[in-house]
């Protein structure tokens, strides 16, 4: 390490003085040292310290505003009016804020503006090390060669392969722990196929849980649909899990706008009503942005566009797969029923989905 | 029969056959006036038959080119018949109508007509056929209305179009859901009865006018009491706070390493 500026040094070489050392392009070494303002004018060393102090204060101002606003402001549950409360939080909020950035910001522009306008500015030269010297290789494998040979593992095999094979079943135990935290019956993909929906499930509004009649929805109308056996599931987080592979959107169209269906779809749909899964099937985000007219459900999170009137086909962006539809007919006092599950799994591909569109368009 | 085939060429058959004629065609007209002006006097509820026949001047002023003289629609717009008070109340009253120019969907811009003048329009388009009306003043009251249950219900139908704080969003080829601040009690209400644009319809039978008053009132507390966090940035979230970040954080991030790095003068 070779000193200079301040301090003098001989190892390093100066602009100019450098040698060509045989190399194409002389050395220029270091630029020449060049005093700053606080080095030689005692007025501007005064001025640098002046500002560092006003950081710290800024500083010391910003550590009062966090106590200001997290003393003196009163809370807003102390206030009778909603609205006066949730102004009072706003400013909490921005003293807090604020002044915990003031506090902070001030040390760290202080210190630094210290350190480059009135502490010592002497550049330092550190040669680099040599990256590998021959003498560090050979003793790092000799510790090698010296391990395998004490371990007699070449000579006994047998401790070899029976240490391996302990080895590999050792954390077997884990995969069983594990999995049989789930006991429920269906666990596994199975689970992923089927959802609350079955044959005669009343279609109900979500949240009031109302059935809804056929007569309730006029055309360009569309209601957000759970299954009415929903309730019956017990356990918060039971019931969150059959609502998000349940959840349904209903629209009602012009029946001369919807396209002639499949084979096999002909009466999944009444009087111009369908419905369809909410889940995309590209990474499962709810699909429910629906335009009346153009009868497209745009998904928000990538914009994959399906179209309601021809099946739910996919008619633009990176879902591979049409909504799932469910097929929908009245029961015997005009409320909207459900004829079976959904016929595939909703939501995204999984490895065990298979092929399930008619066409095979798709892979699984 | 005889005696008439006989009497067929005589003299004053032509005159005979021409007065029948006339009469015909003049009893017919008269029936289908009398019919038209039954159909005039059918006044819809809540307005007046000047307010009907004034609005219908005003129609056919303003609004007949897109619409059809008797609002049956053509290629420029949609027939009228059935849409009711409601939709001439927002369309109207929110400057959407009479469009500016044809585009993805109709722009807001400052109302065309008066109060008087959208009143009278909406008689008349409510007199075409049955539709939803203009909602009681009952129904727009927010102080009778829940906000925490207007919550609910907006987020689960509202909002993932409109965003969950009601500023709007992107929908699909150059459509969007407009801001949902500021907007006026009247014209909330009547967006969601009649379904404007592309958004769907969700009538008293799918969202009862209770719950559409707490719904108001959800937005119009949500318009109150502003943001809790300081800057709103809009409420668009992750877009403006993203950009923010990317373009006034990283300069400043930049601009502290340029500082740190290079020497006092």
């Amino acid at each position: 390490m070779a000193e200079h500026g301040n301090g003098d040094s001989t190892a390093v070489v100066k602009a100019g003085e450098g040698a060509s050392n045989g190399y194409a392009i002389d050395n220029p070494g270091l630029p020449p040292h060049r005093p700053r303002l606080a080095d030689v004018d005692e007025k501007a060393a005064k001025r640098s310290e002046r500002q560092v102090a006003a950081l710290f204060i800024v500083s010391i101002i910003g550590t009062l505003m966090f106590f200001v606003g997290y003393f003196a402001i009163a809370r807003m549950d102390q206030f009778d009016d909603y609205f006066e409360g949730m102004s009072a939080l706003r400013v909490q909020n921005t003293l807090i804020g604020v002044g915990t950035a003031l506090a902070m910001l001030g040390i760290g522009l202080g210190i630094v503006h210290w350190a480059k306008t009135l502490m010592p500015d002497h550049e330092v030269t550190e040669a680099r090390k040599p990256l590998r010297t021959e003498a560090d290789r050979a003793e790092a494998e000799k510790i090698v060669t010296d391990v395998v040979e004490e371990t007699q593992i070449k000579r006994r095999p047998l401790l070899r392969n029976t240490m391996i094979a302990a080895a590999l079943l050792a954390p077997l135990p884990a995969v069983v722990v594990f999995r049989d935290l789930d006991r429920t019956a269906d666990f596994g993909v199975e689970r992923m196929r089927h959802s609350l929906w079955d044959e005669g499930v009343r279609l109900v509004r979500d949240p009031t849980g109302t059935p809804i009649r056929a007569a309730d929805l006029t055309i360009g109308s569309a209601m957000h649909v759970i299954p009415e056996n929903l309730r019956e599931v017990s356990g918060h987080g039971d019931r969150l899990a059959e609502k998000a592979k349940a959840v349904v959107l209903i629209m009602r169209l012009n029946p001369d706008d919807l396209h002639e269906p499949t084979p096999g779809r002909e009466n999944w749909s009444h009087e111009g009503i369908i419905a369809c899964s909410k889940v995309c099937t590209h990474v499962g985000c709810p699909v429910a942005l629906y335009e009346r007219h153009t009868h497209h459900l745009l998904c928000p999170c990538h914009q994959s566009t399906f179209d309601a009137s021809e099946e739910f086909k996919v008619t633009f962006g990176p879902a591979g797969r049409a909504l799932p539809q469910l097929p929908i007919t009245v029961d015997d006092e005009g409320f909207l029923i459900a004829r079976s599950d959904f016929t595939e799994p909703v939501g995204p591909t999984y490895w065990e989905r298979g092929h399930t569109d008619p066409e095979g368009d798709f892979p699984a | 029969m005889k005696a008439l085939s006989q009497k067929r060429r005589h003299p004053f058959a032509f005159v005979a056959l021409l007065l029948l004629g006339l009469l015909l065609t003049g009893g017919l007209y008269a029936a289908a006036t009398t019919v038209n002006q039954a159909q005039a006097s059918n006044t819809p509820d809540g307005f007046s038959s000047e307010q009907v026949e004034e609005g219908e001047r005003l129609f056919v002023a303003n609004c007949a080119s897109c619409h059809g003289m008797n609002a049956e629609g053509s290629d420029a717009g949609p027939s009228l018949v059935g849409v009711g008070a409601a939709s001439v109340e927002f369309q109207v009253g929110t400057g959407r109508m009479p469009m500016q120019m044809q585009g993805p969907q109709a722009q807001q811009k400052p109302p065309q007509f008066n109060e008087e003048q959208t009143s009278q329009l909406a008689a008349y388009v409510a007199s075409l056929g049955a539709g939803p009306g203009i909602p009681d003043d009952e129904w727009l009251d927010v102080d009778q209305g829940d906000p925490a249950r207007g919550g609910e219900l907006f987020r689960i139908n509202c909002a993932m179009c409109h965003n969950a704080a009601g500023a709007g969003g992107a929908l699909t080829e150059g459509k969007y859901a407009p801001s949902l601040h500021g907007v006026d009690e009247v014209h909330i209400y009547t967006a969601m009865t009649t379904g404007p644009q592309n958004m769907p319809v969700f009538n008293d039978a799918n969202i009862p006018p209770e719950d559409k008053r707490d719904i108001i009132a959800f937005l119009k507390t949500y318009e109150q009491q502003g943001s809790p966090g300081g800057f709103s940035l809009g409420f668009l979230g992750p877009v403006s706070e993203g950009l923010l970040i990317w373009t006034l954080g990283l300069a400043l991030l930049i601009g502290s390493m340029v500082w740190l790095t290079s020497r006092s003068s």
